[in-house]
Parts: structure tokens; C-alpha cells; sequence
């Protein structure tokens, strides 16, 4: 074999304080699939972003085909014959199939004669790999996994001999995900040679030679396929953290406080992101949902707090039902007991331009204690925020200060402390120490334990495995959408790793 | 005979009242359809008037009036670009600003170099662009209703007239037919789908409002060297907002811009007509109900009553790269 | 990219950017001067002095300034909610109307001081009514408010166009005007108040709805910053996720919004209408609505900052009347020209020079600047 088709040396990255890649270096075969593995947030996206010229790396160096490469913009990795599939797809909704193919690669100022050479180039692509679409049809007309296959023969059009997909079966139905397998394959048949950026363990099985291991930034191990195993790359993809393990007492659950009975969420797409839901929460327990980030869990947070409709299905706090298929209020949940620590801290949970004391009173405004008549009582509000400040030891202890101004971990002290001050019944928490320092998830881990200790019900959505693993008492692992499993505290890594991973094991039924 | 005498007249007003609208909402659908929207219509079209009113008596040649129209009106739709493009500022906040800019500076510059109270001076039917007879229009002018459709309605425009009809088919084409088109229209609708295609997001939006700024430079051209001779203070009136009205109204699709201004422009030659006059069945209609119906009618197809006016997808924002 | 980067302070944030872009702004006005074939210093002086040098010339300038408070009120409020009330023109025009209404049926009856909280209602209720429409398509269609508010300024034109021409206007009299309100619908002056410090006043439109507009200025402080709605505004400004997340109803929220929006602009008419003209006629706001654009922008939406931005405001129309007697190639349109600068500087480019001097703080003072950051943010 000649040269590898792609070599990175020493690829390091960072956005303001976030290092998403850190020295990264790494050889791809010429003719084969390779897979990247690792959890959200893993650098894995960034990584294919600089090869393919989206962002330029801070330091390393890029070799295509044994040539150093300089990538400075999209147009020089196609030149290169890199292309690359986007999670997203980068496709422009009110064109045909032709027009998104050729844009970018028309070839000459008029449109007739490029495409109907694109005409020509496309019927042979879809004899040669099976990538059938109709080429007048308008993308927003076809569903995701046709539109998908525009994007695979955008790149082939242009030329690409080494195609890079990120995440592609995100959006796909196993039977459309087992489509795309065999077009890889084929494509790898051709000599293409195929990166398949994913979280899916099952996946990586399915079609890869060899596959790539990162976390937080870092790639940590290459393995060829064939001779590693799903329980390994599980546990390379989640670490042997330092188990941050919280005293607990043992669980007395009480009555059942919130419940969630076949609840099924569509997107404004129309896309099913949460399945017929259904579980309980209990009065002095820690129900945790673990999973991969995208599998529904913000869409049934946001459901059931009131933010989001529902398409189907019913909730019921403390009895008594909430209007989740329209006209729940937020607002409303709250006063009747619900807290809500959102996942998205910095657009949703927080107003960053805010005061830290206005942000202490957000959602719960409305309180007498905050009001005089229709205006607010800044004395008490103030008063109410020093307070929450000096309790959860919140830094800088300047209630006057631009929220933006604090640190991740004392921007979720702040939301947590309004929340939990306000001696909810149920509180439901997602990624509660996402962003947050070592010092502050251990504080942020003891309050929670102390709302179920007081009685309260706490659902815990996180895709830090060792969280849910620490404090809950009882595990739901959630996969495309679905429960598809529950655990005890308990449970290995391994096993929820496989449950989140989308491979069922015998005794996965809830 | 006399109703179609009074018929052929109307339309023939309607032609020319429509052709600045027709020149000024051609030009904002380029800069739109590129997702840079563009509320300065007015103040470039006001600005290319001046300009050409200026250089026109200056030098008593129609087209240099003309290049100095378009070089104007392009130099302020750079402006916009830099704001809106370059330093991803507020599209509406610079489309006001461009208004203001133009609207202040005709009228100082105007009484700084002619003194005649913000007029340039009147001009001589050699500096301007006067009405061009078609061949045989004067042969077939007494031929029944054809002849007289030949010879008063199509013929006896100004060239720019001729030019606006004609950009409508050519806009068209170059929208749909060329590649700058697919990519201008791609990167309204999806500027990343752009960007990761190797395209240059900012070069495609910055010649985009470079046609945008041509056509309103020929807007201004036709009001002060074809419609009047010579520039007046605020001369177009509003016409930049009634053409981005037709815009809207036409959804944002070239052929239909066309009888979007060709109606407004009937709206209007109609309301000069009728003044004073009650209509059958309806009696007497306010001038000004008919002045404000292509304001109305627009804000009823914005609400959704008459079918949608969806905007591109991309228009009024900014494009940052996804961290 | 990798260029030296710091957060500013403060002060520069809030103080040295906006000024930077001021100048700029006058910069440009000044090379326009220059072209007109003047000199832009003496020009300056003149315009200062025109609009500051005698108590006649202060009043008169406080009377713009008036109008102006009332419509960069009604911009800031909306912006607040991030919404872009370009209509302000429009709702000023209706305004009017109000004004008018509630004079002509009172005039005859009532003392001013009783009339004029009937007007100040009038004004109020029919400029919110004015902006209820783009409202609540916004709100309930989506449909984009400053396309429809601008709309709506020209249907107000022609609205108003035809209510004096046709309904308004007595037989006797020729120009489209209403008659000319009692003592009962007139406001007094406040010419006393400058003359109280010294300077003499002849004769000037400064009236009464100064003072209301300081105090509407102050309202809205309290309103912004002082109060439930005020904050449910600020939150749906600044994240409408957030808003939705606090339960707070956008389409509500946009409404309310507008209407005191649109009750702000509508007051502006209070001032020529009631204060100076004492009739209605057309074209009476004369841009002002424009010009709360332009005033809002400048004073950050913060009446703080409003009100003096209107008062220099002010003092460029009333200075730049003076200049046009001075200097024959300058008319009061100048006005015009330095508005749309302000607005171009301070609005659309507002972070034209932003990178550029936060490389030099960085450059300048790297460690001090990097070390507070890091204290603000640190844990």
C-alpha cells in the first residue's frame, strides 16, 4: 500500500477556554473504513472540521494522499478529494436534488450544459452504488435518508475519494442506517476510503476496519475492529474517571409524585424524538436518564416542564394531570410544585446580559415576595439573591454582577439555587454539571442528594455516565427516543454504555 | 372610442409610473434573494436621482448623468454591504441609516451647487433620456385600436423604460439560468450550504448588492432624466418603499415583480385619473384610499390572508460559522 | 484570529465605543460640510451657538428635543423587547388625532389643565391603537414589524390625509387643517422657566409637554427597570427561550410591547399639536418618528441616555436653522444627513472599531485586563 489517505500530526484546537482537540495524531488506511467513536463533546466533530477546512487547527499538520496539505477553506479540501457529510445537512431546502449536487461544482457560468452533464454523472453514481434519488425532486420533499444520499452524492460528484459522515444514522431508521452500511461498503469496494464519525458502538462494528477512540478532546486509543470488543470501546469511550462517588442513604421512596404515561414528541420537522415515553418518579428518589446527547432527552425535559407540546400521551404531577398536548404553562408548573434546572444553562436557564439577582428571581417573578404591586421589590429581591449567594457559596459574592461575568460552575449555582430554594416537590434537572468545575459538581451532587433525602422526587437527565451512576437510584437508559432499559444503581459501565449505544442486551426490556 | 382612447392613456401612465418601481424592486430582489434585505431602496433610488440630475446639467450628457446615477447608487450599496456583510450589523438599522444619508445629503449638495432650493437645474431634451418612437409608430398610429397600442403604448418610452421590461426576462435567467444565480439564490436560503461548498459567502452577498445598487442607480436615472428634467427634492416620494412592497407582494420572484409594479403603477396612474370622479357601484373612492392600496394590500399578504410571503430563509441575518 | 483579545471594561463598553462612533459619525458630517464648500469648525460653532446661545434659541431647541424624548421612548421600549418599531412616524401621526379629538370636543369647556390629561389619553390610546395591527401580526403571523410598520407609516399619511381633507377640516377654512383649538385646548409655555435663569425668551413653542416627557422618560425607566413587565420585556429581549422558559407568553409580551410603544410615539404629538400649533395638520411630525430611531440608538435605549441624545437632537435642528441663515449652502437638512450617520455609526457599524480596541487593550495593558476577567469569572 502507498500512502495513508489522510495523516494528522499533532492537530490542536481550541475555542476561548474550551481545548476541543488536544495533540492529535492519526493515520488512515487508503481503502478502508474508519471509524471515530467518543460522547458529545469528544473534539470528534471539530477534528473532521479541520480537515475538511471549516476551521483552521492552532498547530499540526495536515498530509492527504502523503502530501502535506494546507486546508484553509472548504474549496481546498475538495480539491484535495475530501468530502465530507454534515449532521447537518448542508443542502438548500426549495432546490432539486441537481441543483444542490451542482452547486459549487457547475463547472461553467450557464446552468444548461452543467446540468445536464450532472444528469449524466448522477445516473451512473446511483448505477454504481445504489444511491437512487430522483434528481428533480425538491429536498424538502424527501424524507431524511434520501436527502442524506444527496449529500453522499454531492460529495462523489465533486469528486471525493476520501468521504468523511458525521454521525449519519442520527437521523436515520435502522432499515435506512442498514442502506447506508452497504452503500459504504460499496463505496469502500471502489477504493473510497470512508470516515464514519459516531457514538453508535454498534455501528462501529457494523462497517469499520479500524476505529478511533477520543474523549474530551484527546484521542486515546486506534484499535482495528476485528480485534477489540464493544465492552472495551465502551469503556475507552467513557474513561475510568475517578468515581466521584456521594454518600447516600439508603433510597425510601415514596408515593409517586411525577409520571409520564406514553408520551411521544415530534420536532418541527415532524421527526419523532421522544417514543411513547412512560415512567415514574417517586418522592425521595433520584430517577436518572442516561444516554447519548440527542436521543430525546432535551425534547422530554422541555415536554414536561411545560416548554414543549407533546403530540400524544400524558403527565401527571403529584395526580394530577399536566396539559403537556397544549396549554401547559411553565409559570403554572412552577407554582404547583415543578422546579426545572434546563440543560441549556446559558440561552434558556439564565438571561447572560441580566444581573445575577434578576437572574435569581427568573421564572418565579411573579412571587409576592419579589413584588410590590405590579413592581418588583429590588430590596428584597437583592436580599433574597446575597443570601442564595452566601448558601451555595456562589462566586463572586456580587449580586449586582453581569451574570456572563461568572464561571460555568457559579452560573449553575446560581439556576440551581433558585430552583431548589423554592422547596419544589419534583425537581427535573438536566445536565446539572455540564461545563462546571471539579470543585462545583461535588456541591452540585451533595444539594441534589439532599432534595431526595428531604422527600423530594429529582429527575436527573445527563450524559455523564459516572453521574447518573452516583447518584441515582434508579437508571433509564434512553436510546433514539425510547427507554430501552432500567437499571439499579449498580450497573456497570459497560452495560448502560451498551444500552446507550443502541445494542439491546437479553434483558433490556424496562 | 372614447373609452379606449381613455383606456390606452391609462395604461400608458401605468407604464410609466411603474418602470422606477419596476428598476427598484428588481434591485432589492437581487440584494434579497441573497438574504441581505434591503430597506434603503428609497435612499439609493433618491441618491442615483440626484446624481443624475447633477451630472447630467453639469455636462449636459444624459448618460454620464447615467454613470454618475449608478456610481452613487452603488457606492451606497456598498455601504450597505459593509455594515450588513463585513461587519454583520443590523440590515434594517443600515437600510434606515442609507435612507437619511441620502435623503439629507441630495438636498444639501442639490442647494450648495445649484441654489435653486434643492432642484438641479432644469435640463434640455439633449441631456436627458427622452421617449425613443419605434419604427413605423407614426405610419401605423392611425391603423384602429393595433396601431394605436403600437404607437402610444409601446412606443414614445424612455430607453430605460425598454431596459426595465427587458431586466425582468434577464433577471429571470440570470436568477435561474446561470450559476451565479443558483449560488445567489443557494445563499439566501443557506449560506453554509454555500461556505462548505467552497464558495465565498461574503463575495456572493457583496455582488449581489452591487446589482442591487446598479438597478437603483437606473431607478433614479429614469426619474430625473426620463420622468421630470431634472432632480426635485424628495422626487422619489416613497417609491422605494412601494417598490419593496411590490417585492414582497410578488414573493420575492422576478415575473411576478413585474405585474406586482405594473399593478401598483395601474393603482396609482388610476387614482390620477378618477380624482374627483365617483366609480359605478363603488361611488366616490378617496384618493389617498388609493394611494395607500399597495401599502394595505401588502400588509394583507404579510398576515397570511392571501396566500404566504415566505422570505428567504437566510434574509435579515447575519452569517456567522456554527461554533 | 489568534490576535491579542480582552474583554473591555466597563467604561469602555458603555463610554468610549459609543463616543468613538459619535465622532466618526460627526466626521463624516463634517467632510460633507466640506464638500459643500464651508468650513466644518465654524460651522460647528455656529450650530452650538444657534441652538444654546440666548434663552429664545434654548427654548426653542428644548421644544425639539420634547418631540424627541417622546419618540425615542417609544424606539428604545421596543427595542428592549427586540423589536424594531420603525412605525413610530406613523403612531406620532395618528397621535394627532387623539390630540386633536380630545381638544376640539374639550377646548370649549374645560381649562387646559383638564384637557390635556383627556389629550395625553388620546394621544396614548390612539398611537397604540395605531401600532396594535403590525402587533399583533407579529405576534399571531409572524409577519416581519418593521415591513409592516413602515407600511403602516404611509397608510397613516393617507388616513390622515383624507380625515382633514375630508372630515376634520371646516368649509371656511382652505388649507386641510382642523380649527384652531380654544384657549382650553392649548398648552401653556414654559418660556418662564428660561427666563427664570436669566436669559430672555421673545416668543417659542416651548411648552408643558417637556416636563411631561421627562417624566414619561422616567416612567419608562421605572417601567424597564422597576417592574414585573419590565423585566418579562427584558427577558423576551434578551432570550426568547428564556422567556418561554419562564413561562413568559411571547405573543403577549410583543403585544404590550408595542402599544406602549406606539403610546409613547403617539404622545410626541402632544407637543406641535397642543403646544404650538394648536390645530392639526398635516404632516405635523415632520420626521420626529425618524429621528427616535436615530435618538435610541444613540442613547443605548436607556432614558438616561435618551434624553440628552434628543436634547442634542434638538439643538442640531434648531442650530442648523440658525446655520442656514449663516451659511447659505447649509439648510436645517443637514439634520438629516447627521442622523443617518448616527445611525449608521452607532447602529449598523456599532462594532466597527470593537476588535480593533480590544486588541489594544490587550496589547496595552495585557495582564491587568486578562487578570480581572479571570477574577470576575474565576471560582
Amino acid at each position: 500500500m502507498a500512502h495513508a489517505a489522510i495523516e494528522l500530526k499533532g492537530i490542536d484546537k481550541s475555542f476561548g477556554s474550551v481545548h476541543a482537540n488536544r495533540n492529535i495524531s492519526l493515520t488512515i488506511p487508503a481503502g478502508t473504513i474508519h471509524g471515530i467513536i467518543g460522547e458529545n463533546g469528544a473534539g470528534k466533530s471539530t477534528l473532521m472540521s479541520i480537515l475538511y477546512g471549516f476551521y483552521q487547527a492552532d498547530r499540526g499538520e495536515i498530509f492527504v494522499k502523503g502530501e502535506r496539505a494546507a486546508i484553509l477553506s472548504s474549496s481546498d479540501a475538495i480539491a484535495r478529494g475530501i468530502g465530507m457529510v454534515h449532521q447537518h445537512f448542508m443542502l438548500v431546502h426549495n432546490f432539486t436534488v441537481l441543483e444542490n449536487v451542482i452547486l459549487g461544482a457547475e463547472g461553467e457560468p450557464l446552468l444548461k450544459t452543467s446540468i445536464a452533464k450532472a444528469r449524466s454523472e448522477l445516473n451512473r453514481l446511483e448505477r454504481d452504488y445504489g444511491l437512487e434519488v430522483d434528481p428533480d425532486a425538491i429536498i424538502e420533499d424527501l424524507p431524511v435518508g434520501l436527502q442524506q444520499r444527496v449529500e453522499i452524492l454531492k460529495a462523489l460528484y465533486r469528486g471525493a475519494e476520501i468521504l468523511i459522515l458525521d454521525e449519519p444514522t442520527g437521523v436515520l431508521t435502522p432499515a435506512e442506517a442498514d442502506h447506508l452500511f452497504r452503500i459504504l461498503l460499496q463505496l469502500k469496494k471502489e477504493g473510497k476510503t470512508i470516515v464514519l464519525i459516531t457514538h453508535k458502538l454498534r455501528e462501529i462494528m457494523a462497517v469499520t476496519d479500524n476505529v478511533s477512540v477520543m474523549r474530551q478532546g484527546a484521542l486515546v486509543a486506534t484499535r482495528k475492529t476485528a480485534e477489540t470488543t464493544v465492552e472495551e470501546l465502551a469503556e475507552l469511550m467513557v474513561g475510568r474517571r475517578v468515581l466521584l462517588r456521594v454518600e447516600k442513604s439508603p433510597v425510601s421512596a415514596g408515593d409517586v409524585l411525577l409520571s409520564v404515561r406514553n408520551l411521544t414528541v415530534r420536532d418541527s420537522r415532524g421527526v419523532t424524538m421522544v417514543d411513547g415515553v412512560s415512567f415514574d418518579v417517586r418522592a425521595g428518589e433520584i430517577v436518572g436518564i442516561a444516554g447519548v446527547a440527542g436521543n430525546g432527552q432535551t425534547e422530554l425535559l422541555e415536554t414536561i416542564t411545560g416548554i414543549r407540546e407533546a403530540a400524544s400521551g400524558s403527565v401527571f404531577l403529584a395526580g394530577r394531570p399536566v396539559a403537556v398536548t397544549g396549554g401547559a404553562d411553565p409559570a403554572d408548573l412552577r407554582e404547583r410544585g415543578m422546579a426545572h434546572v434546563p440543560e441549556d444553562r446559558h440561552h434558556m436557564g439564565l438571561v447572560l446580559p441580566f444581573e445575577e439577582n434578576e437572574n435569581a428571581i427568573l421564572g418565579y417573578h411573579r412571587q409576592k415576595k419579589y413584588l410590590k404591586g405590579p413592581f418588583l421589590d429590588i430590596d428584597a429581591i437583592r436580599q433574597d439573591a446575597r443570601e442564595k449567594i452566601e448558601k451555595y457559596d456562589i462566586r463572586p459574592a456580587d449580586c449586582r454582577l453581569k451574570t456572563a461575568n461568572f464561571s460555568g460552575g457559579n452560573q449553575q449555582k446560581i439556576v440551581l439555587s433558585r430552583e431548589m430554594e423554592q422547596d419544589p416537590d419534583v425537581l427535573i434537572v438536566g445536565q446539572p454539571t455540564r461545563g462546571v468545575d471539579v470543585g462545583a459538581i461535588e456541591f452540585i451532587h451533595r444539594r441534589l442528594v439532599e432534595m431526595r433525602d428531604k422527600g423530594k422526587a429529582v429527575l436527573l437527565v445527563s450524559v455523564e455516565l459516572d453521574e447518573i451512576r452516583s447518584l441515582s437510584d434508579r437508571i433509564l437508559v434512553m436510546f433514539s427516543g425510547r427507554i430501552v432499559g432500567e437499571r439499579g444503581p449498580d450497573a456497570t459501565e459497560g452495560e448502560l454504555g451498551l444500552l446507550m449505544a443502541g445494542v439491546e442486551g437479553k434483558e433490556a426490556a424496562a | 372610442m372614447q373609452l379606449f382612447d381613455t383606456l390606452v392613456f391609462l395604461l400608458d401612465s401605468t407604464v410609466r409610473l411603474s418602470v422606477p418601481l419596476l428598476l427598484a424592486a428588481l434591485a432589492g430582489l437581487y440584494s434579497e434573494r441573497s438574504g441581505v434585505f434591503d430597506i434603503g431602496l428609497e435612499g439609493k433610488m433618491l441618491a442615483g436621482a440626484f446624481a443624475a440630475g447633477a451630472a447630467a446639467a453639469v455636462t449636459g450628457s444624459a448618460w454620464v448623468g447615467l454613470i454618475a446615477a449608478v456610481a452613487i447608487s452603488l457606492l451606497l450599496s456598498l455601504v450597505h454591504g459593509f455594515a450588513s456583510i463585513t461587519h454583520r450589523g443590523n440590515q434594517i438599522v443600515s437600510g434606515v441609516a442609507i435612507n437619511f444619508i441620502a435623503a439629507g445629503s441630495t438636498i444639501i449638495l442639490g442647494q450648495a451647487w445649484f441654489s435653486q432650493g434643492g432642484r438641479t437645474p432644469l435640463l434640455s431634451d439633449d441631456a436627458r433620456l427622452g421617449a425613443i418612437r419605434l419604427p413605423f409608430a407614426e405610419a401605423v398610429a392611425d391603423v384602429p385600436i393595433i396601431g394605436q397600442i403600437y404607437s402610444d403604448l409601446l412606443s414614445g418610452h424612455s430607453i430605460l423604460a425598454y431596459v426595465a421590461f427587458l431586466m425582468v426576462p434577464f433577471t429571470w435567467w440570470v436568477l435561474f439560468r446561470t450559476r451565479f444565480g443558483l449560488r445567489l439564490r443557494a445563499v439566501g436560503e443557506n449560506p453554509a450550504a454555500v461556505d462548505t461548498a467552497g464558495i465565498s459567502v461574503a463575495w456572493l452577498r457583496y455582488r449581489a448588492v452591487m446589482c442591487t445598487g446598479i438597478l437603483t442607480g437606473l431607478a433614479g436615472t429614469y426619474l430625473a432624466l426620463s420622468q421630470n428634467a431634472g432632480f426635485v427634492k424628495d422626487m422619489t416620494a416613497g417609491r422605494g418603499f412601494i417598490a419593496l412592497a411590490a417585492l414582497i407582494f410578488a414573493k420575492w420572484r422576478p415575473v411576478p415583480v413585474m405585474f406586482a409594479c405594473l399593478l401598483f403603477g395601474f393603482l396609482d396612474a388610476f387614482s390620477i385619473r378618477i380624482q374627483g370622479t365617483p366609480l359605478p357601484f363603488i361611488g366616490q373612492v378617496p384618493v389617498q384610499f388609493m394611494q395607500a392600496l399597495p401599502y394595505i394590500l401588502t400588509v394583507v399578504l404579510l398576515a397570511g390572508f392571501i396566500g404566504q410571503a415566505i422570505p428567504p430563509r437566510a434574509g435579515g441575518v447575519p452569517y456567522v460559522k456554527e461554533r | 484570529m489568534s490576535a491579542p483579545y480582552a474583554k473591555l471594561p466597563a467604561w469602555a463598553d458603555y463610554g468610549l465605543i459609543p463616543l468613538i462612533n459619535l465622532t466618526v459619525a460627526f466626521i463624516v458630517a463634517g467632510l460633507v460640510v466640506l464638500l459643500v464648500g464651508e468650513n466644518p469648525l465654524r460651522a460647528a460653532v455656529i450650530l452650538v451657538d444657534g441652538a444654546l446661545g440666548r434663552g429664545q434659541a434654548i427654548a426653542y431647541t428644548l421644544y425639539y428635543a420634547t418631540s424627541f424624548i417622546f419618540t425615542g421612548l417609544a424606539v428604545a421600549v421596543a427595542f428592549h423587547c427586540s423589536l424594531f418599531n420603525i412605525g413610530g412616524e406613523g403612531q406620532a401621526y395618528v397621535g394627532g388625532l387623539g390630540v386633536a379629538l380630545a381638544c376640539l370636543a374639550f377646548d370649549r369647556v374645560f381649562p387646559w389643565w383638564l384637557t390635556f390629561p383627556i389629550a395625553i389619553a388620546g394621544a396614548a390610546v390612539f398611537g397604540a391603537a395605531w401600532a396594535l395591527i403590525p402587533a399583533y401580526l407579529q405576534a399571531r403571523r409572524g409577519s416581519h414589524i418593521v415591513i409592516t410598520t413602515i407600511m403602516f407609516n404611509f397608510i397613516a399619511a393617507s388616513l390622515m390625509v383624507y380625515l382633514l381633507v375630508n372630515v376634520l377640516k371646516p368649509p371656511t377654512l382652505q388649507a386641510p387643517s382642523t380649527r384652531t383649538f380654544l384657549e382650553g385646548g392649548q398648552l401653556p409655555k414654559l418660556n418662564f422657566m428660561i427666563e427664570a435663569m436669566g436669559l430672555s425668551v421673545r416668543s417659542s413653542p416651548f411648552n408643558v409637554s417637556f416636563l411631561l416627557a421627562l417624566l414619561a422618560a422616567f416612567l419608562v425607566w421605572v417601567l424597564i427597570w422597576r417592574t414585573r413587565l419590565g423585566y418579562e420585556i427584558r427577558t423576551r429581549g434578551h432570550s426568547p427561550k428564556a422567556a418561554r422558559y419562564a413561562g413568559i407568553g411571547e405573543a403577549r409580551i410583543i403585544i404590550v410591547t408595542m402599544l406602549i410603544s406606539g403610546a409613547l410615539a403617539g404622545m410626541m404629538a402632544l407637543n406641535p399639536v397642543m403646544g404650538d400649533q394648536n390645530r392639526l395638520q398635516i404632516d405635523f411630525v415632520t420626521g420626529a418618528g425618524f429621528v427616535g430611531i436615530a435618538v435610541a440608538l444613540m442613547g443605548r435605549s436607556h432614558p438616561a441616555g435618551i434624553v440628552p441624545a434628543a436634547i442634542l437632537f434638538g439643538m442640531l435642528y434648531q442650530g442648523g436653522a440658525e446655520l442656514a441663515f449663516e451659511m447659505p449652502g447649509i439648510s436645517r437638512d443637514m439634520i438629516v444627513i447627521i442622523q443617518g450617520l448616527v445611525i449608521l455609526f452607532a447602529g449598523a457599524l456599532e462594532h466597527m472599531f470593537r476588535p480593533s480596541l480590544q486588541t489594544l487593550f490587550a496589547t496595552v495593558r495585557p495582564a491587568s485586563v486578562g487578570a480581572k476577567a479571570e477574577r470576575a469569572g474565576g471560582v
